[in-house]
């Protein structure tokens, strides 16, 4: 299967970045091959809010069935369910150990947001 | 005439302000509270009834049957309140502005207007003063769309309205103050009074509105604000004593110049000098601020 991984960077061996919205770039690997491409978490700067939402966006736009990162809010949250992306949290260090952990069945799936929406 | 009272620091008494040109007002007045996440003016204005109308706001509802998948409402929606997430349009009501713009740019005709609740509007009457209040809705994070509502109880031909604005610089301030005639600001004299002036200073003269100074609390030995407006050439009309005669009435729920008559004649004074200053910048005569 394919899933995102939320990283400072766009290969395998970037750190993973643990915000959701505001990552700079999604990198998408398939868990088998573990062949991977980075996307980039591309949001409008003229628009005020709504990071998450577009993030979130970007994310099912990318095909990935799961997407993996470290905190995700009730607006994103939404977003990502609505088209059955999985979201599982936890993740840490590189994207390769996010990845392997996520093989090992080491991260939980998320029922829902772990943090809360911005407003402003 | 609308006068809008406004702060920039919250707490520095626009309410005992304004309750007060409500009481020493010539005509009958509208005194609208806008301070819509704590209103607090009916407490020394007492309608004995007050009537309530719910105030809500238009947000999108789409029609998945009627909708092709265009993109275009999300194209249009500064706030991401509507979004196209894979084959499915997704609305978030809480973070829609009202503006209808996703309905009106539908070819599809998909989107119909869904009420979101702002919140609650009041009005009632005594001695001279039809009183408005809103009331934001627990949870609702926008006051804007609600402030506009109470504004909507101006009083017409040419019958002074009081605006009593929120605390701050913001949005919610903008929306309180605009289309006024004249903006007085309250402040303390105490650095923090200081401080919040200033930025609600700069906001009114962004805005062009023309703008005098009423210093609440005065005799506290800080002189930073009485400089400041000396040096910014900002007219003080107005100094309130700080007393422990005025804290028990406010405590109380008096207005200020029922409780302390010799205070009326310096608000009638007060009253006079905003309707000049608002007439002199009408016919465009009076310098900013006034």
């Amino acid at each position: 299967m394919r899933i995102a991984v939320s990283a400072s960077g766009p290969g395998l061996d970037a750190p993973v970045d643990t915000r959701f919205g505001r990552a700079p770039w999604f990198v998408v690997v398939d868990t088998e091959t573990l062949e991977a491409r980075g996307v980039k978490n591309g949001q409008n700067p003229d628009l005020p809010q709504g990071a998450g939402i577009q993030a979130g966006k970007t994310v099912v736009e990318t095909g990935a069935s799961a997407l993996v990162t470290g905190h995700c809010g009730p607006k994103a949250y939404r977003v990502l369910s609505s088209s059955g992306v999985a979201l599982y949290l936890g993740a840490r260090g590189t994207v390769r150990e996010t990845v392997e952990a996520f093989r090992q069945g080491k991260l939980s799936l998320a029922e829902g947001a772990d943090v809360e929406g911005h407003w402003v | 005439m609308r006068i809008a009272i406004a702060s920039g620091k919250g707490g520095t008494g626009k309410t005992t302000v304004a309750v007060c040109l409500a009481r020493v007002a010539p005509n009958p007045v509208r005194l609208l509270d806008c301070d819509v996440e704590e209103p607090n003016a009916h407490l020394f204005i007492k309608a004995g009834h007050m009537e309530t109308f719910e105030a809500a706001m238009p947000t999108p509802k789409v029609d998945p049957a009627l909708c092709a998948l265009c993109g275009e409402c999300e194209k249009i929606c500064r706030f991401s309140a509507i979004v196209q997430a894979g084959k499915k349009i997704l609305v978030f009501p809480e973070l829609c502005h009202g503006c209808k713009g996703c309905m009106m740019v539908c070819p599809a005709g998909a989107i119909s207007e869904s009420p979101r609740l702002l919140g609650t509007v009041e009005t009632g009457q005594a001695e001279g003063v039809g009183l408005v209040t809103g009331r934001l809705r627990v949870g609702e994070a926008m006051s804007p769309p609600l402030i506009r509502k109470v504004k909507e109880h101006a009083g017409t031909n040419g019958a002074d309205t009081l605006i009593d604005a929120p605390p701050g610089t913001s949005c919610p301030v903008i929306e309180a103050v605009s289309g006024a005639d004249f903006v007085l600001l309250v402040t303390e004299p105490t650095p923090f009074g200081l401080n919040d002036l200033a930025l609600a200073v700069e906001t009114v003269r962004a805005l062009g509105l023309p703008f005098g100074l009423v210093i609440n609390r005065a005799g506290s030995g800080y002189d930073g604000v009485a400089r400041y407006a000396a040096r910014e050439h900002i007219p003080v009309l107005l100094e309130i004593p700080e007393t422990r005669k005025a804290a028990e009435a406010y405590s109380r729920g008096l207005v200020l110049v029922d409780a302390l008559p010799e205070l009326k004649e310096p608000f009638k004074a007060l009253y006079r000098r905003i309707r000049e200053c608002a007439d002199a910048a009408r016919q465009g005569k009076g310098a900013r601020p006034c």
